[in-house]
């Protein structure tokens, strides 16, 4: 390298006007902002207050509820999908091919509207609120995961099957005792990255008519955002997600480190 | 006449195109050693994956103890149970402690109690000389070790026969004596085995007999002086300098 960067002390010229240029963003901000006006439709006390303690007991509550009945229905799924991909039967491959590649590219909106308007209507499949929507989201996580398990699955080194395999154990007993074990330690962190993800796809459940006691976090703030006219539920529930994902997020990351180092 | 151990009739293998292994006729007799050698690629490894079924071969025959493994309506997992293979990266589970790499088979496929599939465990352990590992983790041992658990985890099976995909290519020059000596023991012991290898002191002391393949095909097959020190083909005796230089 030939070209001397410009210097000021230590720092290089471009730095020094990345800093230059937030600090005068942020001063604009704060000076034409209506801070007054700010406070009292994002940070009001009040308001929020009115939410306790409801947005934890019964919002937040289903927020979670949900995520982890869509997990557990999209993993079994997602599991069923994977070995058919990695099937030697050819109809079963292009089968579960099919089903990803379709609902990976359709919004989780529209897969969430088939499912608790189209379905319960053209084929009579009510199972009501929230029972529509934890199916629809489960189809979706379903279609995600079934790839990351897959992922998992041959990221295990083939001679661990062949080794079971000459040991005379048969394919599906060797997957379940031997591969299987090993891909879902593989899996972990993005599993966990795929729960983040679900805790705030059931959001989506806010268009399919829940009732007081049913609501998750979205549509409770809703219904304040309007009883109120206020836009602090908005900023109340932004903050419980962030309680529940950042660790998450965060875990994630950890993990990913541990197993950095692991190999 | 007895039924040879293993008997291979006119056997091709292509990967795609590539025709690998290009008509091979040979056998081994019950009780004897052969050794496998050649340049890597001359088809060696695929010949002995043959032999268990974890490569399909494209033609021919595979007769273990006279019965055709080729055949669809022959149990294979049965018949691996009876054919012990060792590999290369030993491969052992490493989700799993020592003794249960030894003892999950035994219970899922002889249906062995736990108590009587640890005895038979422990006493492989016993034998190639890893028993105090045995409630270790396999990333605890050194690569000889493992790959003596892999040979240990195979004899569990009972197995009349023993593939060796170069069971030492893989380990550090140290301990690939301690590995030698345990195959050493099984020959003597009388099992049959069939050994794909670089180690030509090994092939000199302990073989039977001595295959050499070059391109796919067997080249020259005999007694281990004649193969190994005094051979016929010109591409055995290069390839004799070659590994001898080394």
């Amino acid at each position: 390298m030939t070209t001397k960067k410009r210097r000021v002390g230590s720092w290089s010229m471009a730095t020094v006007v990345a800093y230059l240029v937030t600090i005068v963003v942020i001063s604009l901000v704060a000076w034409v902002g209506d801070w007054e006006a700010i406070g009292r439709n994002f940070f009001n006390l009040k308001v929020a207050r009115v939410m306790l303690p409801e947005v934890l007991t019964v919002a937040a509550r289903n927020t979670i509820f949900y995520t982890i009945a869509s997990f557990f229905f999209g993993f079994i799924l997602a599991l069923v999908l994977a070995l058919m991909r990695l099937s030697t039967f050819l109809p079963a491959r292009g089968l579960a091919l099919g089903y990803i590649e379709l609902f990976r590219g359709l919004p989780a909106l529209v897969t969430l509207i088939l499912f608790v308007y189209a379905i319960p209507i053209a084929f009579d499949f009510r199972l009501g609120f929230p029972g529509n929507a934890i199916a629809g989201l489960s189809v979706v996580a379903g279609a995600y995961m079934a790839e990351t398990i897959r992922g998992g699955i041959e990221a295990v080194p083939r001679g661990q099957m062949e080794a079971a395999r000459s040991l005379g154990m048969s394919r599906w007993r060797t997957m379940f005792t031997i591969i299987l074990p090993q891909a879902f330690r593989i899996m972990i962190p993005p599993l966990t990255n795929e729960i983040v993800l679900l805790i705030k796809d059931t959001s989506l459940f806010y268009i399919a008519g829940s009732t007081p006691m049913t609501r998750e976090l979205v549509k409770f703030a809703r219904d304040f955002l309007q009883g109120q006219r206020n836009a602090t539920p908005i900023t109340v529930i932004a903050i419980v997600y962030l309680i529940i994902t950042l660790p998450l997020t965060y875990l994630v990351r950890r993990l990913e480190a541990r197993m950095a180092r692991g190999r | 006449m007895t039924t040879p151990a293993i008997q291979i009739i006119d056997l091709h293998k292509y990967f795609g195109s590539l025709e690998v292994l290009k008509g091979i006729d040979f056998k081994v007799d019950r009780g004897e050693v052969v050794c496998v050698v050649g340049p890597s690629g001359s088809g060696k490894s695929t010949l002995l994956r043959c032999i268990n079924l974890l490569e399909e071969p494209t033609s021919g025959q595979v007769l273990i103890d006279g019965i055709d493994i080729t055949d669809p309506s022959v149990d294979i997992d049965q018949m691996r149970t009876r054919i012990g293979m060792v590999f290369q990266q030993f491969n052992l589970f490493p989700h799993l402690t020592v003794l249960r790499n030894l003892t999950i088979a035994q219970e899922k496929v002889l249906k062995r109690s736990r108590e009587e599939a640890e005895k038979v465990a422990m006493e492989m352990l016993e034998r190639v000389g890893v028993a105090d590992k045995a409630r270790e983790y396999p990333i605890r041992c050194s690569g000889g070790q493992q790959q003596r658990v892999a040979i240990a985890r195979s004899l569990c099976m009972g197995p009349e026969m023993m593939l060796f995909d170069e069971p030492t290519s893989a380990l550090d020059p140290e301990l690939v004596g301690e590995v030698l000596d345990v195959m050493r023991s099984l020959a003597r012991d009388g099992m049959t085995m069939m050994v794909v290898t670089h180690e030509m002191g090994f092939a000199r002391d302990v073989a039977d007999r001595v295959v050499f393949m070059d391109d796919g095909v067997v080249v020259e097959e005999g007694p281990p002086q004649e193969v190994l020190v005094a051979p016929r083909s010109e591409r055995a005796r290069r390839f004799l300098r070659m590994v001898e230089e080394k």
